[in-house]
């Protein structure tokens, strides 16, 4: 297949695919959910009043109008205003967006960092008691609600013992990295590492069985230069795969942790927009969302034909 | 020549073979005796025996937790106490415009003269802020969320099945069709998803709960069944029940469902935790089960208020209940993975 036809073929399905999220999100939110000028409205409204909410809604129009419109906002970023704060969707969007960033991108950095750094220990320990060790420790870990880690992390580590402020977020980067996020991305790190443990260990361990790491072995090379020149490159690629992936989860920010630290991001305004049915924001978000990971997806597939001129041959 | 079959002749089937290979590792053996003990007790909850009385103060506020008690462990309230109210108004030389209301309910309280109360001072698990008991309601807590995560499981698993049955077999128009529609599901993040249609179903419980986790949660069944449906229906045995006149339906699900089993039992049991550890969080939140019911996320949620006030037995109670049902989940998957994939042992 030639390499333009790929990239239409690709962007083509692309494309479908958030179609079918923008009809997934409607029929989810003007169909499945009843009508929402009930909610919009409240319980006491009348039925003048619903009457004027779904005008002004747009509801007493025909579906096929109200998805073409809900289609054109897409298009145009503009998903109108919240319904709680009436400010626009798009401006809680950029404005929550930083402190998510602030908190997410420390920590996608470290884990990774940590988590090749462990994988690679407990490979090359495989089958020791340090391996053993490790797998029972993160099985048992992965399996204690993060709720729990949070709990109890922010009580000792900042009520009782005061080593880091309970709450809080100032306006400026710098204080908020050296101040407000360092616990909430020390327990972020700690939730999320093990299960990374466990699948770069996984992925490790394919590469290390194959015939050009018993090559390498036989040449003389040094077990030290065999795991992190020969294997941990071959390794890489799945592993950069799994870190492109978590890139749109970078959007959603940390619903559990910005919440409990009081971090206006955006994981904790989707929490607040459950709460107060804020449709269009959830809607909103749901989408942006979406349109991110197709497109990780997507460059991800260009970048492995380019790494790895086999791909496109089959 | 004819061979006389008689019942030691009889080979192993593959799920019997599978079965004992699970009894003898030590892991898979202890994990199976966990997950059952607690598949019991979600049954005796459900059936009545246990964890009924969750909702009752039956104990003093915040009743410590204790394992040794003393005889006097009780303490019993004069009752009507709530309706000597210290009037603060008459201080000032007004009079209560309350007051009529006041003596008719007092002289209510004086008709009714109900019995003085009991409470008791410590419980083995300890008391919440309400009095009840701690170990009641874990008992129904660990109930409410097992059941939520095994019955989505089985809605997430079926669906995952019947699509990744129909994608895989028929191919073609089928698999684009559903391919795309699990491209378009998994291309938004789990447990934004989970909000988003909590956000829209606007009404709590268990009912709402299983829905929201079995409609979301199926994509992952479906990739693997899809997958193992691709390489198994070019395969002899169902080249051979085609040419004996099989349908495909017959093909489907007698012929090649089986032989896919195990792939969906894993994913079955895998399900399960990842369900049961979203049906803590959104409880927690507050999209989960009703103030009227009793799960292990409601109970982090109090417990997290509790525990600045120095009450930590909810707390260790509940993640305790969890953790240790979870961790035997996770081996058990581990293990069935082990003992049902004959390539993985030699």
């Amino acid at each position: 297949m030639s390499g333009l036809l790929f990239l239409v073929r690709r962007l083509g399905q692309a494309l479908l695919t958030l179609l079918g999220v923008i009809l997934l999100v409607f029929i989810l939110f003007n169909w499945v959910g009843g009508d929402p000028a009930t909610i919009l409205a409240g319980k006491m409204a009348s039925a003048q009043d619903l009457a004027n909410v779904r005008h002004q809604l747009g509801l007493d129009r025909p579906l096929w109008q109200q998805f073409l419109d809900f289609v054109g906002q897409v298009l145009r970023g503009d998903y109108g205003e919240s319904w709680s704060t009436h400010e626009p969707v798009s401006a809680i969007f950029r404005s929550r967006l930083g402190p998510s960033l602030t908190l997410l991108i420390p920590m996608l950095i470290l884990e990774t960092l940590v988590a090749v750094a462990v994988a690679l220990l407990v490979a090359a320990l495989r089958g020791s008691w340090l391996d053993q060790g490790v797998r029972m420790v993160s099985t048992v870990a992965m399996s204690i609600s993060l709720l729990v880690y949070i709990i109890v992390g922010q009580y000792v580590f900042a009520y009782l013992w005061g080593w880091f402020p309970v709450k809080g977020w100032s306006d400026s980067v710098l204080t908020n990295l050296r101040v407000y996020a360092l616990l909430p991305v020390l327990l972020g790190l700690l939730v999320s590492v093990a299960p990374s443990i466990r699948l770069y260990r996984s992925f490790i361990l394919e590469e290390i069985d194959q015939d050009f790491v018993r090559t390498a072995r036989a040449k003389g090379l040094s077990e030290r230069r065999i795991l992190f020149v020969h294997v941990l490159r071959n390794a890489a690629i799945p592993i950069v795969t799994n870190v492109l992936m978590g890139l749109p989860g970078l959007l959603t920010g940390a619903f559990l942790l910005e919440r409990f630290f009081a971090i206006p991001g955006i994981g904790r305004e989707i929490i607040l927009a459950v709460e107060r049915s804020d449709f269009p924001l959830i809607k909103a978000i749901t989408v942006y969302v979406a349109m991110a990971t197709l497109a990780v997806n997507f460059l991800g597939d260009l970048c492995y034909r380019w790494l790895d001129p086999r791909v496109g041959l089959e | 020549m004819t061979v006389q079959m008689d019942s030691s002749m009889r080979s192993e089937s593959a799920w019997s073979l599978a079965l004992r290979r699970l009894w003898r590792d030590p892991v898979g053996r202890i994990s199976l005796g966990v997950v059952t003990f607690y598949l019991v007790l979600v049954g005796m909850v459900l059936a009545g025996w246990l964890g009924t009385r969750w909702n009752d103060p039956v104990a003093v506020n915040y009743a410590p937790p204790t394992w040794f008690v003393s005889a006097a462990n009780r303490v019993t309230l004069p009752a009507g106490e709530a309706w000597d109210r210290t009037l603060v108004v008459p201080l000032y030389g007004w009079t209560d415009p309350l007051e009529p209301l006041w003596s008719e309910a007092r002289a209510a309280a004086q008709r009714i003269q109900p019995e003085p109360v009991s409470y008791r001072l410590t419980l083995p698990f300890g008391a919440d802020k309400w009095g009840r008991d701690v170990g009641q309601k874990v008992l129904k807590g660990t109930q409410t969320s097992v059941w939520v995560g095994l019955v989505a499981a089985f809605v997430a698993t079926l669906i995952g099945t019947v699509l990744g049955a129909l994608a895989g077999y028929y191919g073609r128009v089928v698999d684009d069709l559903l391919n795309g529609f699990y491209g378009v599901l998994t291309s938004i993040p789990y447990l934004l998803l989970v909000f988003a249609v909590a956000a829209v179903l606007q009404q709590k419980g268990v009912g709402t709960l299983i829905l929201i986790l079995g409609l979301t949660g199926w994509t992952g069944v479906f990739r693997l069944v899809r997958a193992e449906y691709m390489k198994h229906r070019t395969r002899e045995y169902v080249l051979a029940a085609g040419a004996l006149g099989a349908s495909h339906g017959r093909r489907v699900w007698v012929h090649i469902l089986p032989n896919v089993g195990h792939v969906v039992l894993v994913q079955f049991s895998q399900n399960l935790v990842g369900f049961i550890k979203s049906e803590v969080i959104l409880s927690f939140l507050g999209f989960g089960v009703p103030v009227s019911s009793v799960s292990w996320g409601s109970m982090l949620n109090e417990a997290q208020n509790e525990l600045i006030l120095g009450k930590w037995w909810q707390l260790v109670v509940t993640t305790v209940a969890m953790a240790v049902f979870v961790t035997a989940s996770s081996l058990l998957t581990d293990a069935l993975r082990d003992a049902l994939d004959p390539r993985l042992n030699s």
